[in-house]
């Protein structure tokens, strides 16, 4: 039951890993996307039109191309959360809006967005289908490890989840290295500690936040699509995404702003999401409480780096502030 | 015109401005390999504004700049950098995060890729090379100011710059520090490198430099050799014609001990000793002067007794002007030194970050200090408007309107309205951070002639200063202090300047600026 | 290196001052280009034409009587919850907890009228809502509060997280208080007593609603503007160095304005549950919280002009709504719009502080 919990967490912990890893690389660059929870649902419906499209376009679903229906959804996915990315850049960067009401106003478009694709893109193409279920599609994406199940509970735990909750992973660990051991992952810290220094030493501040931002939300929109894909079986319903988005917010600060921690932090998190399904007699109510666990265990995090002042765990020091260089 | 052959950077008529303000006009100057240039100017002469637009800080409103005779266009530091210009600014630009490494690499493509390691030993040679004690691994929020200058002058090194801009690099250093500094900068003269160095002390300037630029209000006024010139000519250069300052200053009239300061001792945010047992009294009816470099502990002293510094020891007694009745200022908040009918005003050093909201109108500005007055819970406007209306009258403030928000004054401007506010106030006590820092010449004399009203009507006025002219013509009696220690009081009649000049430069040692 | 090359076309500078005149031409327009574009959007899904589609939501706004009320008492909610952000944000304290702040406030007003509502007399029935309903909102806002002013805990992420705790938490209060038993739903509260709801006035309902945030408009308003407490906030705001400087207790007025601005997210609270819905779900915020932070900023924290963005985004929605069941379209479509319209909005404040130089090679530079 452990290896079955451990397993579950992991799946519920993805998608927060991906929104994490893509919130961390954009708050790193000074930019506080509170728009990811947005994004996240535009990467999902995304990569939903975009199987939609392609499974409509075959006569039968069972001629699929199984790398076309990875690789369509997934650029789709880029695509959409890309876009944002850029709105939210250009805004924030070019014509420096306040961070805070553009990701909320980023969010509000993108919730509106999926949501609005999700309930209507049947009626729009004049499908006859009833409603997108695209478990074709999702079987692709649901492709495992063909030994997963030889190494009993281990195997289930370590080898048991499609491809990209690898690629979250790895993501993470990539972005971890990147900022820890590059010359890139420096410019980047530098441009979020202190911008008008990086400025000064010759980095292009506005390029880094904008590339930042845009690589943060493409990865961010994957959460969205490992959501839709994997977890939910390739059945888009509204609303049911639900609050993961802010719960990766949380996640970035539970991490310390770091991507490797935000594994186990997801992990985590996912477990506390699931805890009260491993609870004997627990009533429906008390599983309400629960699911509260990770916004306080977030909050108590914060209070702590904030009393204990440790330099080193800090959030970036220009987090949230426009950069403009001939400000005097 | 021999110079322009081998001049490493020209700068033909440059000029900027922000808004309405012009920091630079019509400025031409050239720097040539091998040599040391001075840029000498009072503080507000377009001195760092200048720099930055060699650093790419800036751009150029108007003009050109030629490197190695050719036109250059600085637009972003990265092309300055490509041009082997390497500035240290004022202010360093650090990332406090950052190991001093980190900070050294940052920005610079390097050959062979991104290796701390390699570089935290390149690094170490360096500091060797030039007698720099630095530990490559430091992180910048636990380095004093001395140690982050030295990052900020080995960045430079690291990328092999050949064009040194270093913008008052003396302000925060120790005697010996600076003499350190001086060496390596004329080791580096020595290996044809173009060196700029901007400062307003003109003993640095005739021991360091071979030629000197002058820039006064924006102007450029000159260059002179150094071997041919001398500080009385360089001075004049600076401010313009002779002037010999005139100011009034009347015998204080019975002078009471309004204010006395005994031992105190604080530390700064960063938990550095800033006051070391200070004790001094400021009478009523008397201009106390306080000199000493900046940041030697002027602000913090100030603020100790405005109930803005926490104290680690001592007493700030104050005496009250009719009842000769004792009270003890220390650990009080601004607002119970207030109501502990205590009337003093102070002119904070950040005028519009800390004595004014830039923001607000003039009006609202008035109010900051009054609008407590009376049980209602609403604020009445009427009387600050007033108020502001007589200040702009009387201080002949430039102003479209009490409505306008005060950052968008001059300088001038701004800071009449905050002197005349504090003095509304009919202080006790009244104490002036440089308050003619950045002001032309007839501002500066309505404030000492404000200062001087207060004197005689019995107020003690504290005024902290960096112009030793002034503190000699306006000041009863002046305290120098020097790195957080008070190390004399002299009698603004009788001391001279070098006397002041030496007191400034007495660190623990006793030993004195070169 | 040619010149060409490497000079910059132009350079960006802050601008001095613009007419208001000026400024507010720049924001008509930018709504102008909005609506343009929405405009194409709508006439891309929906094939209508574009003036038709404008006509449509013109008649989901203000169709019928009905209708009329109801945008107005939504503009009502919307408003009264911007007025509680508002002077959090005019002294630069990010508070986007204002959905759980309202949740709380809700919470409270359902806790006293499933509890005690048809035990206590209507007068202490309402006292006793209107207390707790301040309060509890007034608690979960100066939590965030408190730590921010002793640690400088980022308040940003802080009320953020605790809307969800508010949000878990009235999850768990309705199934604790769920009619029927485990069903998750509280149902109309009192449906039969009609015990805790507000009155309607002269036989409309929302009316006590809309007056009360009428009344609170002009109290925000003055005490923003002329009240000793708004002046403390306005300079806490601009500069802690100088409320310091002159003796403002920076502590202090953060709790004490976050108190008022949580008590007042209570009241919407109390308006929404007992005024409106006469029940708790999870969704009875409806993301206010997060529209009321974009109305608010759009006004320029003025609360007078806060009664003109909230119009404009809840007509925005109404409109849109009616344009989505006009057309079998799903009703997040407002969402859309309305993200269109403040992404333009928040674009055309930059052409009102900044203005872009264009160097010319010759003659210097000229504005434009």
């Amino acid at each position: 039951m452990i290896a079955s919990f451990i397993q579950r967490a992991v799946v519920q912990g993805i998608p927060l890993l991906f929104g994490s890893t893509g919130e961390i690389i954009t708050e790193k660059s000074g930019n506080l996307n509170l728009g990811i929870p947005g994004i996240m649902y535009v990467g999902g419906i995304s990569g939903v039109i975009g199987a939609f499209m392609y499974e409509r376009s075959l006569a039968d679903p069972s001629a699929m191309n199984p790398f076309l229906a990875v690789i369509i959804p997934l650029l789709t996915c880029v695509l959409g959360s890309l876009c944002m990315g850029l709105i939210y850049s250009l805004l924030t960067v070019t014509l420096r809006a306040n961070q805070n009401v553009t990701g909320l106003a980023l969010t509000t478009f993108g919730t509106g967005f999926g949501n609005f694709f999700g309930g209507s893109l049947i009626k729009l193409v004049k499908s006859d289908m009833p409603s997108i279920s695209l478990t074709a599609t999702s079987n692709c994406f649901r492709t495992t490890l063909p030994f997963a199940n030889k190494f009993g509970p281990v195997g289930q735990v370590l080898f048991s989840y499609s491809f990209l909750a690898y690629v979250a992973i790895v993501l993470a660990l990539i972005t971890s290295y990147v900022l820890g051991r590059t010359r890139v992952g420096l410019h980047l810290r530098a441009v979020g500690e202190n911008p008008a220094t990086a400025d000064a030493a010759g980095i292009n501040v506005n390029r880094y936040k904008y590339v930042a931002t845009c690589l943060g939300s493409v990865i961010a929109g994957l959460g969205g699509l490992y959501y839709v894909m994997d977890y939910a079986n390739g059945v888009w319903s509204n609303d049911g995404f639900g609050d993961r988005g802010w719960l990766a917010i949380a996640l970035v600060i539970f991490a310390i702003w770091r991507p490797n921690l935000s594994i186990l932090g997801s992990i985590l998190f996912g477990g506390l999401f699931i805890i009260y399904n491993y609870i004997p007699n627990l009533g429906m109510s008390d599983q309400e409480l629960f699911k509260m666990l990770p916004y306080v265990v977030t909050i108590i995090v914060l209070i702590i780096i904030s009393i204990r002042e440790s330099r080193e765990t800090q959030p970036p020091a220009h987090l949230g502030i426009s950069y403009f260089r001939e400000e005097r | 015109m021999e110079e322009q052959k081998n001049a490493a950077i020209e700068l033909r008529n440059i000029t900027k401005t922000f808004g309405k303000v012009v920091a630079n006009k019509n400025v031409s100057l050239c720097v040539n390999r091998g040599e040391i240039l001075s840029i000498l100017g009072e503080n507000g002469s377009g001195k760092t504004t200048l720099m930055n637009m060699i650093s790419g800080i800036y751009f150029p409103d108007e003009g050109q700049i030629f490197i190695d005779g050719k036109e250059a266009i600085i637009a972003s530091p990265k092309d300055a950098f490509d041009y082997k210009i390497g500035m240290i600014h004022q202010h360093f630009k650090l990332v406090d995060v950052f190991s001093a490494t980190e900070n050294i690499v940052l920005g610079f493509e390097e050959e062979g890729g991104y290796n701390i390691r390699r570089s935290a030993e390149r690094i170490l040679a360096i500091s060797e090379q030039y007698g720099f004690h630095l530990d490559p691994m430091k992180k910048v929020y636990e380095m004093s100011v001395s140690e982050k200058q030295m990052v900020e002058i080995i960045k430079v090194l690291y990328r092999g710059a050949d064009i040194l801009i270093l913008d008052e690099p003396t302000a925060v250093l120790t005697p010996q520090e600076t003499r350190n500094l001086f060496d390596i900068l004329r080791r580096m003269r020595e290996d044809g490198k173009a060196i700029v160095i901007i400062t307003h002390k003109l003993h640095e300037v005739l021991s360091l430099s071979d030629r000197v630029s002058v820039l006064r209000k924006g102007e450029y006024i000159g260059t002179v050799e150094t071997a041919k010139t001398n500080e009385a000519e360089l001075t004049e250069m600076m401010v313009g014609k002779k002037v010999s300052l005139n100011i009034e200053r009347s015998e204080p009239e019975n002078p009471k001990e309004r204010l006395v300061v005994r031992n105190v001792n604080c530390r700064d945010r960063n938990g550095v000793q800033i006051l070391k047992d200070v004790s001094f009294t400021a009478r009523s009816g008397e201009i106390l002067g306080i000199a000493g470099i900046a940041g030697s502990g002027q602000r913090e002293l100030l603020e100790a007794i405005a109930g803005l510094q926490a104290l680690q020891s001592g007493e700030i007694f104050y005496y009250d002007p009719e009842t000769g009745e004792e009270s003890n200022l220390r650990d009080k908040t601004p607002l119970q030194i207030r109501d502990m009918g205590v009337r003093l005003s102070f002119v904070p050093e950040d005028r519009l970050g800390m004595g004014l909201v830039g923001n607000m109108d003039i009006t609202d500005n008035m109010m900051l200090r009054s609008y407590r007055s009376g049980k209602s819970v609403f604020v009445k406007r009427k009387p600050p408007r007033d108020l502001a209306q007589h200040i702009i009258e009387q201080l002949d403030v430039v102003t479209p309107s009490v409505n306008t928000p005060v950052r968008r004054l001059s300088g001038g401007n701004v800071q009449k309205v905050l002197v005349g506010r504090e003095i509304a106030a009919s202080p006790t006590v009244l104490m002036a951070a440089y308050p003619v820092r950045g002001l032309d010449i007839n501002s500066s004399y309505l404030i000492y002639n404000l200062l001087n009203r207060q004197k005689k009507a019995g107020v003690a006025v504290i005024f902290v200063g960096e112009d030793l002219d002034v503190l000699l013509e306006l000041c009863d009696r002046i305290m120098v202090i020097g790195s957080g220690k008070i190390t004399g009081m002299v009698d603004g009649r009788t001391a001279t300047k070098e006397q002041i000049g030496l007191l400034m430069t007495k660190t623990d040692g006793g030993e004195t600026h070169e | 290196m040619s010149k060409k090359k490497h000079e910059p076309k132009f350079h960006i500078a802050k601008r001095d001052a613009l007419d208001w005149w000026k400024s507010w031409l720049i924001r008509i327009c930018a709504v102008a280009a909005a609506l343009i574009v929405c405009a194409l959007v709508t006439v891309v899904l929906t094939g209508e034409n574009p003036i038709g589609v404008y006509v449509k939501m013109f008649e989901g706004a203000f169709g019928t009587k009905r209708r009329i009320w109801s945008l107005v008492q939504n503009i009502a909610m919307l408003l009264c919850v911007s007025l509680a952000v508002t002077p959090a944000f005019k002294m630069r304290f990010w508070n986007i907890g204002a959905e759980g702040q309202v949740l709380a406030g809700g919470l409270a007003t359902a806790a006293c009228m499933i509890l005690f509502g048809n035990k206590l007399p209507s007068v202490a029935l309402y006292a006793l809502m209107i207390i707790t309903s301040c309060l509890a909102g007034a608690v979960w806002a100066v939590i965030p509060a408190f730590f921010r002013a002793n640690w400088k805990t980022n308040e940003t992420l802080f009320t953020l997280m605790m809307n969800y705790i508010a949000i878990q938490l009235v999850s768990y209060f309705t199934y604790i208080w769920s009619v029927p038993k485990g069903s998750g739903q509280i149902g109309v509260i009192n449906q039969s007593t009609r015990s805790g709801w507000m009155p309607s006035l002269g036989g409309y309902d929302y009316l006590l609603n809309i007056l009360v945030v009428a009344g609170l408009t002009v109290f925000m308003f003055v005490y923003l503007r002329s009240s000793k407490q708004g002046y403390e906030i306005s300079v806490v705001g601009e500069s802690e160095n100088t409320a310091r400087y002159v003796g403002i207790d920076v502590k202090k007025v953060i709790i004490r304005t976050m108190l008022l601005s949580g008590a007042i997210c209570g009241i919407a609270g109390l308006l929404l549950v007992s005024g409106t819905d006469h029940t708790i779900t999870r969704d009875t915020a409806a993301g206010r919280g997060f529209t009321a932070i974009m109305v608010s900023w759009l006004a320029k924290f003025n609360p007078l002009y806060m009664v003109l963005t909230s119009f404009l985004i809840v007509f925005l929605q109404k409109g849109a709504i009616e344009i989505s069941t006009t057309f079998g379209l799903n009703s997040s479509f407002s969402d859309i719009l309305t993200g269109i319209i403040i992404f333009f909005i928040i674009g055309s404040e930059f052409f009102i502080n900044y203005t872009i130089k264009v160097h010319n090679s010759k003659k210097g530079e000229k504005e434009s």
